[in-house]
């Protein structure tokens, strides 16, 4: 299947598709942070036997929106001692670091709002980009819990960004690709092609079929630690930290880091869905391909592992901030770097 | 170990300082000592194998019209043996020696007792308050104590 | 060859401050308005200093200015979510020092009502200790069920949390014809969540790494502050005073007392405070399953209500197994008509004050989590 922008197609590559290319995905991240609040609200209702807001709209299902109103209706406080401008900035920061990783997200073969041959490595940059928000934010705040929950997440972040940057390594190095469109179409004719079971190829790939599995569990972890979810969620930790490093923002500011935090998670599960589980690609071959196909195949498989994400947060305890590190640096780190060897060396001898 | 044998021990032991033992049953029995010598009384309790009172289960203050009291129920988890000792202070000088280092519950329950009625344990190494603020000014719980009108500024009985 | 340099240097300059940190009164893990004041080391803790008295209400003066029957409301307003072991020690105490003798029936409703009230309290301190650790959907599962016991309080008394129900010689009313039935049924579905909890919360990887070796607390340290209850018996001493001087009729019932055996980490840790609880929670079914099969269908509840609570002259201390620990109360009587002075020795309280002993260099999430394992109420604490 070819891959192409389909605006830039029916406009012409001018000022006008480049908007649509990027306007595009910012109202595609807002129904599905709304979307995906709702789904929290009531996947946690289901879980813990609850029926979940009822009262706004049928089911509650507008009651997202109402949230979002009464978010806007709040007043913005800032505190004394606080450093306006960072304060300020801090929220607009993180949002603006996790929506850049949406330009190179391949939605459909047809649609990649910037096409760029190196986007894994540049998603991953962009995604690091959150830490400098919360640092910010934390610091600004002048709070202690703020700072505490700051500190917990920038030493966190950086932990657990080295497994999830070998994940990558791997998945590029299986596919001799940086680029998430040739990474997907690779990936192409059936879910026995993903990468998750060792990607394309004879049967000679048995050998490293484990290690695939392993590698996508090890990245699933890892973003969760990365988007600050529970089990990972210590630097908001509510029962210690009261908030973490969003405990003194309201209203905007506050919406912001939310909103932020359902961009993250989306950003992570399409790396997942990209690396190891054939992107926008049919898990049947060319049954049930095509164009919107692709889009309905890639929001699914992304919203699976959104919900898988949901599914732990309100079944686990919180990990404690030194088990943490040991899980980050003592366990994900050296199977991952196991993992990636034999993928390398997978790669020399075939 | 019954009450009447532990008063009989102690009051070989102490003499003087043991001043009574009063039973008047249904209600609990309990030795009268002196304020002085109630450190020393109190670590004999513990220590000698025979008593080995390792638990204080209780220590009250009480406000008598004349006199303050404190009041000390014993247990010994092992023996399973109770004693009650009660330590009678005039009003003018509520001192009582402190028996935090020997069983160290005693720490909130002497501050609790210094808070409310103002007895004064000494040798306690943190005697303030705990229930009131750190500033409140009188000892509530006793008989003659007048609320005040206002704090800080705000009317009391609001 | 190189010149040495010395480059002097202020170490004392170097030196970073510890930071303080406010935790309370208002802070969602302090189970109500404690204050603790926790000098922090990095994320190590190196003092926690707490105040409390933020709902210091002086139950003891009120005490001294209302009859015996008035004091229960505010007995019962002590530990707020095992208000009917509150009121148990209270009138058992006036009762003694009367000399009353209750009716049998009485005595099984109230060995009842007191160990499904401590069914109740160990599920909310189980809830609020994985809460604590992180976990929330435990927490409503436990709060279903402490709602269904709610209800049979509601119907045999009209009280949800604050009851008035045990007077002094007797109860305030009978309870309701189906009572029985719905007590057993309480039972079947405790023991099926309980089942439910065990796996998803009590041997979880992460709850066990959390709370085991965390807030370890030795047993000669647990009785020499005075610690009682799940603290002392987590620590692995077997006492509880319903076996060790049987008030009541408890002396006619077969169960056990779980102890903390340090089965995953230290005896004495916080994963041992809270299977404790868990398995008490077991026995206190097994308490009831017998009182409902021993209980007498007939008979007047209000028969030994005296007309007027009037004492002798004398004081008494009387003590029971609270939920909590050990909920004593010395009385004593003037022979007038309200109390001279009462004083509550109440088991948080005591409790509490072990808290800076035993967290002292564990981690500021720790804190949280040891806090969650004494189980205090303030509603007790401050009196």
């Amino acid at each position: 299947m070819e891959t192409f922008n389909v605006f830039e197609r029916l406009l012409g590559e001018n000022i006008l598709s480049a908007a649509i290319s990027v306007l595009l995905p910012l109202v595609f991240l807002i129904i599905y942070a709304l979307i995906a609040i709702l789904g929290e609200l009531k996947i946690s209702a289901w879980i813990q036997e609850r029926l979940g807001p009822m009262r706004t709209g049928p089911y509650g299902i507008l009651q997202p929106l109402a949230e979002v109103i009464k978010l806007i209706q709040k007043e913005d406080i800032v505190p004394a001692g606080a450093n306006k401008l960072l304060f300020n900035l801090a929220p607009y920061v993180i949002f603006a670091g996790s929506f850049a990783g949406f330009a190179v997200i391949p939605f459909t073969a047809a649609f990649v709002p910037a096409e760029i041959n190196i986007g894994l490595f540049y998603i991953f940059a962009i995604g690091a980009f959150a830490v400098i928000g919360i640092v910010m934010g934390g610091w600004a705040s002048n709070n202690k819990y703020s700072l505490l929950g700051a500190m917990r997440s920038a030493s966190q972040m950086i932990s657990y960004e080295i497994p999830g940057a070998l994940v990558i390594l791997s998945a590029a190095v299986l596919a001799n690709s940086l680029d998430m469109q040739k990474i997907t179409l690779l990936q192409a004719g059936g879910f026995w092609n993903w990468f998750l079971f060792g990607g394309p190829g004879s049967w000679s790939k048995i050998w490293i079929v484990p290690f695939t599995i392993l590698l996508s569990i090890i990245y699933l972890i890892a973003s969760l630690a990365e988007t600050n979810r529970t089990p990972f969620d210590i630097p908001e930790g509510e029962s210690e930290l009261v908030a973490g490093y969003h405990t003194e923002y309201s209203g905007m500011k506050f919406a912001m880091f939310f909103f932020a935090e359902y961009s993250n998670m989306f950003i992570v599960a399409a790396i997942l869905t990209v690396v190891f589980l054939g992107g926008w690609t049919s898990p049947f071959g060319d049954f049930m391909s095509g164009f919107w196909w692709g889009v309905f195949w890639f929001i699914f498989k992304a919203m699976f592992i959104v919900f898988v994400q949901i599914w732990l947060r309100w079944t686990l305890p919180r990990v404690r901030v030194d088990q943490l590190m040991y899980l980050g640096w003592k366990v994900l780190l050296p199977f991952a770097l196991v993992c990636f060897m034999m993928i390398s060396l997978y790669r020399i001898i075939y | 170990m019954e009450i009447g044998e532990i008063y009989n021990r102690l009051k070989e032991k102490f003499g003087e300082s043991i001043k009574e033992l009063i039973e008047n049953p249904p209600s609990d029995s309990y030795i009268n000592i002196a304020a002085e010598n109630l450190f020393d009384i109190c670590l004999e309790l513990r220590d000698n194998p025979e008593f080995d009172f390792d638990y204080l289960m209780c220590l009250s203050g009480v406000d008598f019209p004349d006199t303050l009291q404190v009041v000390y129920h014993l247990y010994s988890l092992k023996k399973k043996h109770k004693v009650v000792l009660k330590v009678t202070v005039s009003k003018d000088n509520p001192k009582v020696p402190s028996i935090e280092r020997i069983w160290r519950s005693a720490d909130w329950h002497e501050r609790e007792a210094y808070d409310l009625f103002g007895i004064v344990f000494e040798g306690h190494h943190n005697l303030i308050r705990i229930l009131l603020p750190y500033d409140w000014e009188g000892h509530p719980l006793r008989k003659d104590y007048k609320e005040p009108e206002t704090y800080h500024g705000m009317r009391v009985p609001y | 060859m190189t010149e040495t340099k010395f480059v002097d240097i202020d170490f004392s300059r170097i030196e970073t401050d510890r930071m303080r940190l406010n935790v309370g009164p208002q802070h969602p893990s302090t189970h109500g308005v404690l204050r603790l004041e926790v000098e922090l080391d990095g994320e190590v803790v190196t003092n926690v200093i707490p105040h409390i008295g933020y709902l210091h209400r002086c139950f003891e003066k009120i005490a001294e200015n209302m009859n015996y029957q008035q004091v229960i409301p505010y007995v019962d307003r002590m530990d707020y979510i095992s208000s009917m072991n509150n009121e148990l020690p209270y009138v058992m105490a006036v009762e003694k020092l009367m000399g009353i003798k209750v009716p049998e029936k009485v005595e099984y409703i109230r060995v009842i009502m007191a160990e499904l009230n401590r069914i109740a309290n160990h599920q909310i301190a189980i809830a609020t200790f994985g809460l604590d650790a992180g976990a929330f959907t435990p927490f409503l599962y436990l709060f279903r069920d402490r709602e269904y016991i709610l209800w049979i309080f509601e119907k045999a008394t009209g009280g949800r949390l604050l009851f008035n129900y045990f007077w002094v010689g007797g109860l305030a009313n009978d309870v309701y014809p189906t009572f029985k039935e719905d007590v057993l049924n309480i039972v079947k579905q405790v023991r099926k969540t309980n089942k439910d909890i065990e796996e998803l919360l009590i041997y979880n990887k992460i709850f066990i790494d959390r709370t085991a070796n965390v807030g370890v607390l030795p047993a000669d340290v647990a009785i020499n502050y005075g610690c009682s209850g799940p603290m002392l018996r987590g620590s692995g001493i077997p006492f509880d005073l319903r076996k060790a001087e049987p008030y009541s009729i408890y002396d006619r019932f077969d169960f056990e007392i779980p102890v903390g055996k340090g089965e995953v980490g230290t005896v004495g840790d916080c994963w041992d405070r809270n299977i404790v609880r868990f398995r008490e929670m077991e026995q206190s079914c097994r308490i009831i399953e017998q009182a409902i099969e021993q209980m007498p269908d007939s008979g007047d509840v209000q028969s030994a209500i005296p007309k007027k609570v009037r004492p002798p002259k004398g004081e008494i201390y009387f003590r029971c197994e609270n939920p909590k620990g050990e909920l004593g109360f010395y009385i004593i009587s003037d022979g007038k008509d309200k109390p001279y002075r009462v004083k509550g020795r109440a088991p948080s309280f005591v409790n509490l004050s072990v808290l800076p002993e035993i967290s002292r260099g564990y981690l500021f999430a720790d804190l949280i989590v040891i806090l969650g394992s004494i189980d205090i109420v303030l509603g007790e604490i401050d009196r």
